[in-house]
């Protein structure tokens, strides 16, 4: 399929936008997880900008598509999504992490429009978007359910007892994204704990498996477009992407983890991504 | 009491297939258990809402709160009490309990009996991490009359909800005019020297204990607890100013469950002496029910020296104040 390059314009300014709300939001917030949000700002594009089914005025909508971010770290790139794609007002961004605010440290499904699963121990999120696949079923319902999965969270048991399942029910309407960013809180991942091969685990799990370039919109769309069709199996997307991806010096850097940049990294970072600042940002 | 004898599992299995001729949203999950836990009563009247979801209760409860999320269907999630609450107690704190997900939580096998498996089957904290738990409801009912109306109660209720149920044959203590009343306890005799109150299988021997006493000449209150959390703090704090003395009976932990949370209300308003029985902070082990039950003092005699040795105290104490 060839993708219309208006297509891939719109949505490559979708993640730059995403990217900029971001390190504004994690900077303003002084904390949050910005390597393994910038990582998967593609990702969120590509889905709420191109393949996902919903209604941000109607967030409840019964037969919308659903997004699980079992990663529940990267939140700040959901939320900048949700924001851009107009589930509440961007400039609520800016109170991410900040008390009573809607848009918590991870997803908290009751306090943030979109979001469609609470979030944060890790190896739940896919279970719980298991669970919405099984039910599209049971319910005779057309709705697909996303979710994004970290690569060091692959390491948690819970992922496997839900592959298997998966895999068992023959859920074609569940589809994974790892974001394989290949560094996790303490250092590289398959150093911490070897998860590979990644793609052979998953399809002796019973799972179709499409690697891409979690980066390359092109790529994105495409494997989202072949994985929606696929029957049979449940597909798992491994994305090979970068932690930091967008700002110079935080790719590949593993203290980006859960560093907020300071106003002057801020800033720094916020010109990269051609980002027009205002003045006493 | 009559001499009907009906575990509370197999009310729970029953009561399931009732609820669910009317309710079409009900499903059930089952962790390879459903023999024991008696879903399988529900996966014969309907496999197609039975979902077996293997040796893994991690992804379990968290299956159960990913249906509960499309507000369409009921789930639930039953396995052994031991797994439900401690293997699985992370996924049903953050996925079901933090969202407040409609997820009913099912833990078979509650305290002693489980058929000699012994300590690592025999739950005797659920009802102390449920309870601690936000967004949590633990129901404990005493016999198959009151399991067969909590399950409905817990349909009705939109929310998640721990509920207990027992190996066991067990006593039935309440007629057909018995009405469950959500969070409200049950004063199954009034009197005004001591108060028993107590939960679940050990209501049926407290009860024994109360007729004992009372022949004895010792006016004795019983209050029964069906719901643990929330707890029916009036009638703690009434029993505790009427009857001064109060003595807790549970087949759990004495640590963080019935007994644990009688003290907390209670200490801090109404401060009274209270004896806890139950499970002495240890691991189970296997051996015959009658032996079990004996050696941890779970018994209408055990209930009655306790009360005796706490009106002796009394009678002590309101001497010295003379």
């Amino acid at each position: 399929m060839v993708f219309q390059e208006k297509t891939i314009e719109k949505l490559e300014n979708k993640a730059n936008a995403i990217r900029k709300h971001i390190i504004e939001m994690i900077s303003n917030a002084e904390g949050g997880h910005t390597g393994g949000a910038l990582s998967i700002a593609d990702i969120m594009a590509a889905l709420y900008f191109y393949i996902l089914r919903i209604d941000p005025k109607n967030p409840e909508w019964e037969d919308r598509d659903r997004v699980v971010l079992s990663k529940g770290h990267a939140s700040p790139a959901w939320y900048a999504a949700l924001a851009e794609r107009g589930y509440f007002p961007k400039e609520e961004l800016l109170t991410f992490d900040h008390i009573n605010s809607r848009l918590q440290g991870h997803p908290d499904m009751n306090k943030t429009p979109g979001v469609d699963m609470s979030s944060g121990s890790l190896g739940q999120g896919i279970s719980a978007a298991l669970g919405m696949a099984l039910a599209a079923r049971y319910l005779k319902k057309t709705y697909r359910t996303f979710v994004i999965l970290g690569d060091g969270e692959t390491q948690e048991g819970q992922v496997w007892e839900a592959a298997m399942t998966a895999a068992h029910y023959k859920l074609d309407n569940l589809i994974v994204i790892l974001d394989y960013n290949k560094l996790q809180l303490f250092g590289q991942t398959n150093t911490i704990m070897n998860i590979e091969p990644v793609i052979e685990k998953w399809q002796v799990f019973g799972w179709n498996t499409i690697e891409i370039n979690g980066h390359r919109i092109n790529e994105i769309i495409q494997a989202l477009e072949n994985a929606v069709k696929f029957e049979g199996k449940p597909t798992i997307i491994v994305a090979h992407t970068i932690k930091g991806k967008g700002v110079s010096f935080m790719e590949n850097k593993v203290e980006w983890h859960a560093l907020p940049p300071t106003k002057k990294q801020a800033k720094q970072a916020l010109k990269e991504l051609e980002y027009l600042y205002k003045k006493g940002f | 009491m009559n001499n009907n004898v009906i575990a509370t599992r197999t009310a729970f299995g029953e009561a399931l297939v009732e609820m669910a001729k009317e309710r079409k949203d009900i499903v059930v999950l089952d962790a390879d258990v459903a023999t024991s836990t008696k879903t399988s009563i529900f996966r014969e009247a309907f496999p197609e809402r039975f979902f077996e979801m293997g040796i893994a209760e991690q992804n379990m409860m968290g299956v159960a709160a990913g249906m509960a999320t499309t507000q369409k269907i009921i789930p639930f999630a039953v396995t052994f009490a031991v797994f439900a609450t401690k293997r699985a107690c992370d996924q049903v704190s953050i996925s079901i309990a933090y969202p407040k997900l409609n997820v009913k939580i099912v833990g078979s096998y509650g305290g002693i009996p489980t058929g000699k498996a012994g300590a690592t089957h025999q739950a005797f904290e659920d009802i102390a991490i449920m309870r601690a738990m936000p967004n949590m409801i633990v129901i404990v009912p005493a016999d198959a009359v009151e399991m067969k109306q909590a399950v409905k109660a817990c349909v009705e209720y939109n929310g998640p909800v721990y509920l207990r149920c027992i190996r066991c044959d067990t006593p039935i203590i309440f007629d057909k005019n018995y009405k469950f009343k959500w969070n409200k306890g049950v004063t199954l005799r009034e009197g005004k020297d001591v108060t028993i109150v107590s939960t679940g299988i050990m209501t049926p021997e407290a009860l024994i204990a109360t007729n004992i006493l009372i022949d004895q000449g010792v006016d004795v209150r019983l209050i029964h607890l069906h719901t643990i959390k929330p707890i029916d703090k009036d009638i703690l704090l009434k029993a505790s100013i009427e009857t001064g003395y109060i003595v807790t009976v549970e087949n759990h932990s004495i640590i963080g469950g019935l007994g644990g949370a009688v003290a907390e209300i209670l200490s801090e308003s109404e401060p009274v002496l209270i004896k806890r029985i139950g499970i002495k902070d240890i691991f189970g082990e296997s051996g015959s029910l009658k032996g079990l039950f004996c050696k941890y003092g779970l018994t209408s005699k055990n209930i009655v020296k306790v009360v005796e040795e706490l009106i002796k105290e009394k009678v002590r104490k309101y001497s010295y104040q003379r």
